[in-house]
């Protein structure tokens, strides 16, 4: 809390963010997009995670949904790419809701079963038959890439396709972040903490436990939702194989390595999804992933509540 | 009418394939009170050092006892080594432990083996007294086999101390601690003991599925399934778990949707009946004092 | 960078002069000036490659293997044109956004010449107008779809091996010559692979796909087993049998089709046809009766048992990958493409530029590779960027494969 009234810090924080694409390459600043995408996904699985203490395993789903509601709709209906994401966030919420009602009833790992389900479930659906003419069926549904709407240049940079992406995506990662913590601030934040720690006690002081976590599923699925259009946007290319079960395996280990139940853990979170296994594959040709493996298992050592975790206690002064 | 009885019994070997997993998960789970991730993989690298010592030659049971004693062990070992220190950890802590442990045994295996199947050999006669065209010899070895071993399991549990001690270290550590049980050891054998059941499994599983490092990656989810539809905390429901997934995935498939959405539609049946029964059809309900 | 540009203008000048003199016998080739593309230098070729090493596809990560240690064989015995081949081999774990950012980081950071044997295919789908839009070539792709010879549409991207839907077609040819009533079972895997196979093979029955076609099942690569699907099939009565699964599944449906006693006529795509991937594994008499194409020379085939490029293969393989199962057809793949690739850059000479290396690639008659069957060459041109276009059917005795017929195809 202390942070904000440090608003220098943020201020150069924030002209950091604006100027880094220009000093690196377009190929970086693609990589940078990519991770905050994951950044937004990882804020929805630590919603209702995290906060809500509901654990999933499907949330690859929500962001396959969103995905494919984006390129659906850019591609079969012409919608621009900016209307989409509303509109993907919307489908993903609604999903989100179905998909609180079975949640009701399962706790711990059932819920984690059925969610892992779902995430299954997600490609074969994609490649059914008979929603061929929407989704493009095996194939997918190749987009074109948005282009920036004016020129500009700054050091000597032009504002590329991948740059203009990179503000599009900051700028929805931002106004996520903010809804977010407005969110998990306010009244229903506190709810959905509160029928996660003591359900029983929250029920009897007058919050409604069904509606709690099953607007939670919602709200976490229409942030992952969000994610996942602007991932499609950004990649400009979305097939079943794209969402595997290893990625919303990926995304819980992003959430609890960046550090459950924090806002900014998301982003220490993403950054290890996205550049951890390039990093592992440089170190080792043969096995990368068992590097991965290592790096994971170390960092559960080091910080068992996620990065957040040690940051918070260095705060502490513990 | 001949097709149906072929496909639930195929169904029915495909279910004792996710039950023996199941059974392992089911191991971990009443002695740790964690469900353990890296199971398939490490049942494929206990299958793949088994491959290594029948391709040094020895006889195809002693080969099986070694690799048992040798998951047994390396079970224990990884419980020592590898999860004591974030035993006291939150849970989702060691759900991401697991998980590295899952990509380590897998990429190790492929590195070791390379990627190219493998065909392990299975014990059983081809031809035999119960072998029909419905059944292969195999399949009917492998269902004793697995039989065999939930009946161990069982009986462990349930009739001797050290099972007793084990079932008390998960359930409640702290009181555990206080009658003398050395909490930190339990751990330790129940993790060795599921090393040893994956292990079978996979063998069990390799010489009709083939051996490759992503052998068990499919199998694993349907092992979960098996396991939480019958109660994670039961034996005897993993089975019959394994067994409803089996048939019901194969009946779907070749009667009801076709095979390009039975995957979906035996995870939405599963999920619906955890939504009647949300402790599994045989767990035991757990009621937690306010 | 600087170097080479400063390089460049002294040997455009010298060339200018030489030109103005010599100009009435003098080749172009040797007064061409070199000429540079990202990647190449006066010592080394960078190219780069992305595979799936991991992941539910990592069998086919042996491609890749194999193409390194041959671009290594290369570099033993003193490279292309005197300059080392830099093989760039990325994992992307068969996801198609992981192939897009590494073949970013290949094009972007790396700067290579060109993109080689990348494999799958939605992968390649994921690269695909990226590398268009780049120019970059973007060839001998390690995957049968037939959307990759598409020279108008997508002019710096090439195929290799011969096609699915071509293939499934000489099936049907098959089929309707020997078994003009046959009652046909299609088993398929649920992605793009399977349904470009199932896509061939329906047009190319037309309009007798609706009658002979008895039943078509298909199967999810995360299945554990495929023993409900082959159990359908038999109880659906029908006696032929168009097999388009990946090597582990095929033995799996060669094994089970013998168990429950199934003797259909079985058509078994080139994808899976490996003796030892999948024939051996399956149980070698299991598989008597079933047809191939083939266009790779077969290890076990005693006509080629003492034939050079064979028993170089084996050299090959004892040499820089010892560990590997020769029989394994990928290792013997990722040979032949890489082979495909030395000489593309071989003829290119010094001028390598990417327009050039897609220019030699889209020449190419007749190119003898000495690992395929007699018969069979790859030859391109400006509207043809499918390189190997034909195979030989041949039959599986129980021992190996044996050819019959005429090499079908263009």
């Amino acid at each position: 809390m202390q942070q904000l009234n440090r608003w220098p810090s943020w201020v150069i924080l924030g002209i950091g963010l604006l100027v880094l694409p220009f000093l690196i390459k377009d190929f970086r600043v693609f990589q940078l997009s990519l991770m905050i995408v994951y950044a937004i996904a990882l804020l929805g699985l630590n919603i209702l995670t995290g906060y809500g203490g509901q654990i999933s395993l499907g949330h690859g789903a929500f962001y396959a949904m969103g995905g494919y509601c984006a390129a659906i709709l850019m591609d079969r209906f012409g919608l621009p790419y900016m209307a989409t994401i509303p509109l993907a966030a919307g489908l993903c919420f609604l999903a989100g809701i179905f998909m609180g009602f079975p949640a009701l009833r399962l706790g711990g790992h059932y819920l984690a079963l059925a969610t892992f389900a779902l995430a299954l479930a997600m490609p074969q659906l994609l490649k059914f038959k008979h929603f061929e003419s929407l989704t493009g069926g095996v194939q997918g549904i190749i987009l074109m890439k948005p282009t920036p709407p004016f020129e500009f240049s700054f050091l000597d940079q032009p504002l590329s396709e991948d740059r203009w992406l990179y503000f599009v995506v900051l700028a929805v990662a931002v106004i996520m972040f903010a809804l977010a913590r407005n969110l998990l601030n306010g009244r229903i934040g506190r709810a959905i903490v509160a029928v996660r720690d003591q359900p029983i006690a929250a029920g009897a002081l007058g919050v409604n436990l069904a509606f709690t976590k099953t607007i939670t599923f919602g709200i976490s699925a229409a942030f992952t939702g969000v994610a996942g259009a602007l991932g499609t946007i950004t990649v400009a290319f979305v097939a079943p194989d794209s969402f595997n079960v290893f990625l919303s395996i990926s995304f819980l280990v992003g959430v609890v390595v960046g550090g459950l139940a924090s806002i900014p853990g998301a982003i220490f979170g993403a950054a290890f999804i996205q550049f951890v296994p390039n990093i592992a594959d440089q170190i080792s040709k043969s096995a990368p992933w068992a590097v991965y493996g290592v790096f994971l298992i170390a960092l559960m050592y080091l910080a068992p509540n996620g990065i957040m975790g040690i940051i918070n206690r260095r705060r502490r002064g513990l | 009418m001949e097709a149906f009885w072929l496909q639930v019994l195929s169904g029915v070997t495909n279910g004792g394939i996710y039950a023996a997993v199941g059974l392992a998960l089911v191991m971990i789970y009443q002695s740790t009170h964690h469900i353990n991730f890296a199971q398939g993989e490490m049942a494929t690298f206990a299958t793949y050092i088994a491959w290594a010592l029948l391709q040094l030659g020895l006889p195809y049971w002693l080969a099986f006892g070694a690799t048992l004693l040798i998951a047994f062990a390396g079970g224990v070992a990884i419980q020592r080594l590898i999860l004591r220190p974030v035993e006291k950890a939150p849970v989702l802590t060691n759900v991401i432990v697991f998980i590295g442990l899952l990509v380590i045994f897998n990429a190790v295996s492929g590195m070791l083996f390379d990627h190219t199947i493998k065909v392990f050999p299975s014990p059983f006669p081809k031809e035999g007294f119960l072998v029909t065209k419905f059944f292969s010899g195999h399949q009917l070895g492998a269902s004793f086999v697995t039989l065999a071993v939930l009946l161990c399991i069982f009986a462990f549990l349930r009739f001797t101390p050290i099972g007793l001690a084990m079932r008390a270290a998960a359930l409640n550590p702290d009181s555990a601690r206080l009658v003398g049980i050395k909490v930190s050891w339990m751990l330790a054998i129940g993790w060795g003991f599921a090393a040893a059941v994956g292990a079978v499994a996979g063998m069990m599983v390799a010489p009709i599925v083939f051996l490759d490092p992503n052998m068990m990656s499919g199998i694993l989810l349907y092992g979960f399934a098996a396991a939480l539809l019958g109660g994670i905390d039961n034996p005897w429901g993993s089975v019959v778990g394994g067994l409803i997934v089996g048939v019901l995935e194969n009946l779907l498939g070749a009667y009801v949707i076709g095979t390009e959405l039975k995957l979906t539609v035996a995870l939405v049946l599963i999920v619906a009946i955890l939504t009647v029964k949300p402790d599994g059809l045989f767990g035991k309900k757990v009621v937690t004092r306010v | 960078m600087t170097m080479n540009s400063k390089r460049r203008d002294i040997t455009q000048a010298i060339a200018a002069v030489a030109i103005g003199v010599g100009m009435a016998g003098a080749s172009p080739a040797a007064l061409a000036q070199k000429q540079y593309g990202p990647g190449a230098t006066d010592q080394e070729i960078k190219i780069g490659n992305i595979m799936p090493y991991s992941g539910p596809a990592s069998a086919y990560g042996a491609i890749g293997k194999a193409a390194a240690g041959y671009y290594q064989m290369i570099n033993d015995q003193g490279g292309v044109n005197g300059r080392k081949i830099n093989f760039v081999s990325l994992d992307d774990g068969y996801s198609p956004p992981k192939t897009l950012e590494q073949a970013r980081k290949l094009v972007e950071q790396d700067n290579v010449l060109a993109l080689v044997t990348t494999l799958g295919t939605p992968t390649n789908s994921a690269i695909h107008k990226y590398m268009n839009q780049r120019k970059v070539p973007h060839l001998f792709i390690a995957t049968g779809a037939t959307k990759w010879g598409d020279p108008k549409g997508y002019p710096w991207t090439m195929g290799f091996q011969p096609s699915y839907q071509p293939e499934a077609k000489i099936y049907v040819q098959h089929i309707l010559e020997t078994k003009p009533n046959a009652k046909i079972g299609i088993l398929y895997q649920n992605d793009d692979y399977g349904k470009d196979y199932l896509k061939g093979f329906e047009d190319g029955l037309g309009d007798k796909a609706k009658s002979m076609i008895v039943a078509k099942v298909s199967y999810e690569v995360t299945d554990p087993t495929i023993d409900s699907q082959i159990v359908q099939l038999k109880a659906s009565g029908a006696d032929t049998f168009f097999n388009i699964t990946t090597p582990k599944f095929a033995a799996m449906a060669i094994k089970k089709a013998a168990e429950t006693g199934w003797k259909p006529t079985h058509y078994l795509n080139s994808v899976s046809n490996s003796a030892g991937a999948v024939m051996n594994p399956a149980g070698a008499e299991n598989g008597i009766g079933i047809i191939t194409g083939l266009y790779w020379k077969e290890l076990d085939d005693p006509e080629f048992a003492a034939d050079k490029a064979m028993t170089d293969y084996l050299a090959f393989m004892k040499k820089y990958l010892p560990q590997a199962d020769t029989k394994d057809v990928n290792y013997l793949y990722g040979y032949s493409n890489a082979m495909a690739v030395a000489e593309v850059l071989k003829r290119c000479g010094d001028n390598l530029t990417r327009e050039n290396v897609m220019k030699q690639a889209a020449s190419l008659k007749d190119f003898n590779i000495p690992t395929l069957l007699p018969g069979i060459n790859l030859t391109t041109g400006a509207d043809d960027f499918f390189p190997i276009e034909r195979m030989q059917p041949a039959r599986w005795d129980g021992k190996r494969w044996v050819r019959f017929g005429k090499v079908l195809g263009r």
